[in-house]
């Protein structure tokens, strides 16, 4: 450290939109580049090291032990004949170990139920050992005695809760379909799902004295440390988690899980470092689903395709007790037109693991359905399902009014009809046994800013450091804040180093949501702007008429490299951005379009997409390559829930059936085909000074409708139930 | 995982003559099972270093296949591909290709089944614990079998590999307790599962040494396999088939169906339909008739007796040239 280290804060909140553009302005060419991620030769090398990967010395392995039903209450386990096998350290369980794992943002942590059971799968008792074989071994040995109580674990005798301040009702929408020249009155279906990441859930945790170091997979540190430190019963201060590296998250990872607590329990009873990864049976069973949905959708629309009504009652599954409901109609109220509307919610109380969020929680699949739902509209009214939605597009948010921050359905709708050849496909076309269809959806996200702060440094030899407890979940975090940090100072990429995942770093919102690059990159952005203010000011110039260009400050009448301003020491500013008035003054949202040519076969009834686009309009693009990659992955979401995803249960107990990657199909690379994304110029003044939106979720929200449309339009077989399987368009198919 | 021990075998009769040890080649089943402790053996013998990675021609004209041989070097060796293209097309559409580095031949015929409660140590499955019930019979029966199904067992076979064996008469040598080879035809090697934990007439102690197949017959062959997903997902159904055609009637038929069978199903009554007959729909309608005749679906796979009656037309359709 340097003497004269000269520390200052700069803050701003989004109160107003801000619509200068800066990163239009700045010069250093940066910003919105596909810059290849700095962490990527780490990760492609093995060197990145992920949560189970950074081993101390001694460390001991602990596998968690399942709960065989779905309720009851432990009254004992045979601890002591299983602590008697080989390398076997303790076996520990009760009031410590957590029910599930903590929503997003809970900040507390979650339900510890002291024994109590609420679904097979849940992890109730660790067992330690030397080995991780042991301890595998080990936990299959435990024994539970348990008292078993009542337990729900058939949907259709579910108990209905319907929440009082999830109904909303706006005019009257049974006149409007009773009035209208067009309706769709329909009822879908989506399975549950699981995120899956390819890292499981892992957490090493080491003590030191009262001060717990955690290396583990989380996406939101901040929280995560309050939600760790409460489940143990210890100060916050004394819990240090440290995730540089993040193998996939969606949600899943959102809040502090089982194996983090069952690690840090363990280790501060046995005195040494303690691991525990949940298997993949584990992370299916005891993490995080989206719940399945039923959704009954009603449409109603004039004689031109204009919409007067939409009805979206949905009913989605929960544990009793968790507050957290899959908040399917979320963007309904703004997508399209009409003045008549119902929105409904209700959650059934179910013993299975807990429903959270996964990718999009609310429009992956609410939007999925009701683009379904439009796609019946277009056909029965006759009219181009593009059109249709241009036609539908509304100019203010219909439920209250508000406009929006920013608006580019139209053009997203339009540039991908353009590159996919919307309008040249043909009708009734076959190749072989395979029926071809097209088939187009809308995207939709609901945009969000979160509390973010990070620390800038502007070093001696003119290099950046950018600091902050954000997470970079495979998102490409490290490439962003680089850019943003690098754009704004003139600094070439390759001196700015940013450092992220480590909860003694200033307070990042988190990454979920699709919030994480506008904050942590909206507090980068403040820090750096107060940064060039320093250098103007030294300059005797304002900022604005500053140019900062690899490592050089350039003003009318002057040149100074960087290291000119530091020669008294580094200069730090620590930056915070705030959501403010403009989160609510106007809607924001982000918006797209899908495009899917699907084959189904004649035969067998088997769907593979044969090419899909998606044209997506989220602000501005801070790195092309990233962003795309996000869509990409969004769009590959779609593909498995339309398809092949399907969370199955049996309901007579409960259990989860497809617990493992082998039966819970995710698209493999076979059922990818090429993918192509574009994205549309857009800025939004009203979201963060970058004018940049989400982009992680937008790429799932309603992908999934663009294949079954596709099928409807290949077959004739209007799938409403999630995934189109085989068993599901073979009915419909010609006989044979 | 159990602790057990492991013998590395360096010549058959270190197999043979340790009867109470479970044979490991690949793995890629076998230490799955053993992590979820489904297979719990206390002595493996590893076979992998065993002289029986051979592929050579027999002197009637067929071809002898060594146990040892992996997936993919089966796959992609020249006979396969030209004399026998149904099998290296079954091979190629199983697993993945890391897979398919690693498991053998023999390994492949003795693969489990992939229901889902075998795999679940908390569920009943007679398969893996005999009398304790079945799971999947009013559970969740997606995956399974429609023929040669019993009231304790409604498993499917997996192979992909062993349905294509099936259909070109594939035998298996095996090795005894005794030193002496016996030949067993591939027909005649899984069981009904009557005893769903007995699935062949292997004997303890006993080591498959090589498949044998007959010299290539006449006629075309393929294989077809209908699955969720386009890769690494078992089969819904699949049909390996040969058919010769001669002055416009089929004078051979050779097919056997997966995913639908308890084994790898093949039904004379089928062939027999076929055989001598002019190529027709309606012929190919009848034939797929009979092979679903005393399908047993449940409500998960009540769909796969359509689907295997369709898959099975289509196919015919396709080697013999008929249309619609």
């Amino acid at each position: 450290m340097t003497d004269g280290i000269n520390i200052s804060t700069a803050e701003l909140t989004m109160n107003e939109p801000d619509d200068r553009n800066r990163l239009d302005v700045t010069v250093q060419g940066l910003i919105h580049t596909g810059m290849d991620r700095p962490d990527g030769p780490l990760k492609v090398s093995g060197r990145a090291t992920y949560a189970h990967e950074d081993q101390p010395a001694g460390m001991m392995t602990g596998v968690l032990v399942r709960a065989p039903v779905a309720g009851g209450q432990i009254t004992g386990l045979n601890a002591e004949a299983v602590r008697k096998l080989d390398g076997v350290r303790d076996v520990f369980h009760g009031k410590t170990f957590l029910r599930n794992p903590a929503q997003g943002t809970a900040n507390e942590a979650p339900v510890q139920p002291d024994g109590k059971i609420s679904y097979i799968g849940q992890p109730v008792a660790l067992v330690v050992a030397d080995t991780f074989e042991q301890a595998r071994h080990a936990a299959h040995m435990i024994e539970l005695q348990i008292t078993p109580e009542d337990a729900v674990t058939d949907l259709d005798v579910a108990e209905i809760e319907t929440p009082k301040d999830k109904q909303s009702s706006q005019g009257d929408l049974d006149a409007a379909l009773s009035d209208a020249a067009y309706t769709v009155d329909e009822t879908y279906r989506t399975s549950g799902h699981s995120s899956s990441a390819m890292e499981p859930h892992a957490a090493i945790a080491q003590w030191d004295g009262g001060k717990l170091t955690l290396r583990g997979s989380y996406q939101m540190l901040k929280y995560n440390v309050n939600e760790l430190a409460d489940a143990l019963g210890v100060d916050a201060e004394n819990v240090h988690i440290l995730a540089p590296y993040v193998g996939g998250g969606f949600g899943s990872k959102l809040g502090i899980s089982h194996e983090a607590v069952a690690a840090a329990h363990a280790a501060r009873e046995l005195g040494a470092p303690v691991a525990v990864v949940l298997s993949r049976q584990q992370v299916l069973e005891a993490t995080m689903r989206r719940s399945e949905t039923v959704q009954h959708i009603k449409l109603a629309a004039d004689a031109d395709g204009r919409m007067t009504g939409i009805g979206h009652d949905s009913t989605v599954s929960q544990l009793l007790d968790e507050s957290f409901a899959e908040p399917v109609s979320q963007a309904t109220p703004f997508l399209y037109r009409g003045e008549n509307r119902e929105i409904g919610m209700h959650i059934k109380r179910i013993n299975r693991m807990c429903a959270g969020s996964v990718r999009a929680p609310g429009e992956a699949v609410g939007i999925t359905a009701l683009e379904i739902a439009m796609d019946e509209l277009a056909d029965v009214s006759g009219i181009d399902p593009v059109e249709l939605r241009k036609r539908n597009i509304p100019e203010v948010d219909p439920s209250d009014g508000r406009e929006f921050s920013s608006h580019k359905l139209a053009e997203a709708l339009d540039d991908g009809a353009k590159t996919f050849g919307w309008a040249d496909r043909e009708a009734g076309k076959t190749d072989g046994e395979w029926l071809i269809g097209y088939g187009m959806s809308s995207a939709t996200r609901v945009n969000m800013l979160g509390e973010s702060h990070a620390r800038v440094t502007l070093n001696e030899d003119g290099s950046l450091l950018v600091e902050t407890d954000m997470t970079d979940i495979g998102t490409g975090t490290y490439a962003i804040l680089t850019q943003i940090a690098g754009e704004m100072l003139g600094v070439p990429a390759d001196r700015v180093t940013v450092r992220l995942g480590d909860s003694s770093l200033p307070k990042a919102a988190g990454s979920g949501g699709s919030w994480g690059a506008a904050s942590s990159g909206g507090s980068v952005f403040v820090a750096c702007e107060a940064l060039r203010k320093k250098i103007a000011e030294t300059m005797g110039v304002e900022e604005r008429d500053l140019t900062l260009q690899d490592g050089v400050a350039t003003t009318n009448n002057r040149r100074a490299d960087l290291p000119e301003f530091t020669k008294n020491g580094p200069f730090t500013v620590e930056g915070t951005i705030n959501k403010g008035d403009t989160q609510t003054d106007r809607r924001q949202a982000t918006f797209g379009a899908f495009f899917a040519e699907v084959g189904v076969n004649s035969v067998t009834g088997e769907t593979r997409v044969r090419r899909m686009h998606g044209s997506f309009a989220a602000g501005r693009i801070l790195n092309a390559k990233t962003a795309r990659s996000q869509c990409l992955g969004g769009m590959t979401f779609g593909i498995g829930m339309a398809l092949t995803e399907e969370l199955m249960f049996d309901k007579r107990d409960g259990h989860l059936v497809n617990n493992d990657l082998a039966e819970y199909h995710v698209p493999v690379n076979l059922d990818v085909p090429q993918l192509t994304v574009n994205f549309v110029q857009e800025r939004d003044p009203w979201a963060n000074p970058m004018q940049a939106k989400g982009i992680g979720e937008l790429g799932i929200c309603g992908a999934g409708a663009s294949i079954i449309n596709a099928i409807y339009d290949a077959c004739g077989v209007r799938v409403r139930d999630l995934p189109a399987t085989m068993d599901k368009i073979l009915p419909g198919l010609p006989d044979m | 995982m159990k602790q057990f021990d492991y013998i590395r075998a360096s010549a058959n009769s270190d197999v043979t003559r340790t009867p109470d040890a479970t044979i490991i080649a690949g793995g890629t089943n076998l230490l799955d099972l053993m992590k979820l402790e489904v297979m719990t053996p206390d002595k493996l013998v590893d076979i992998s270093r065993l002289d029986l990675k051979q592929i050579t021609p027999t002197r009637d004209g067929g071809l002898r296949i060594g146990a040892l041989v992996t997936n993919s070097d089966l796959a992609a060796d020249m006979t396969v591909r030209e004399d026998y293209a149904a099998l290296s097309s079954a091979l190629l559409a199983g697993a993945s290709g890391q897979l398919r580095n690693k498991a053998t031949t023999g390994g492949n015929l003795l693969q489990r089944t992939r229901c889902y409660y075998f795999y679940d140590t908390d569920q009943p499955c007679n398969k893996r614990e005999p009398g304790s019930g079945c799971g999947a019979m009013e559970g969740a029966n997606r995956l399974h079998a429609i023929l040669g199904v019993t009231d304790k067992c409604i498993a499917s076979h997996p192979s992909d590999m062993a349905v294509a064996m099936q259909m070109l008469g594939a035998e298996i040598e095996i090795e005894g307790t005794d030193g002496a080879s016996r030949t067993v035809p591939l027909s005649e090697f899984y069981l009904i599962p009557t005893d769903p934990a007995v699935e062949t007439v292997l004997q303890s102690g006993e080591l498959i040494t090589a498949v044998t197949l007959p010299a290539p017959a006449e006629g075309n062959q393929t294989y077809r396999k209908v699955r969720d997903r386009a890769s690494y997902a078992f089969a819904m159904a699949s049909v390996a088939a040969r058919i010769e055609v001669s002055e416009g009637k089929i004078t051979q038929a050779a097919i056997a169906c997966g995913g639908i069978g308890s084994m790898p199903w093949r039904d004379p009554a089928v062939e027999e339909a076929l055989v001598g007959q002019e190529p027709s729909a309606t012929l190919f309608s009848k034939a797929a008739d009979i092979l679903v005749a005393d399908a047993a679906p449940k409500d998960g796979n009540a769909f796969k007796v359509p689907l295997a009656r369709r898959t099975l037309i289509a196919t015919l359709k396709e080697l013999t040239g008929v249309q619609q």
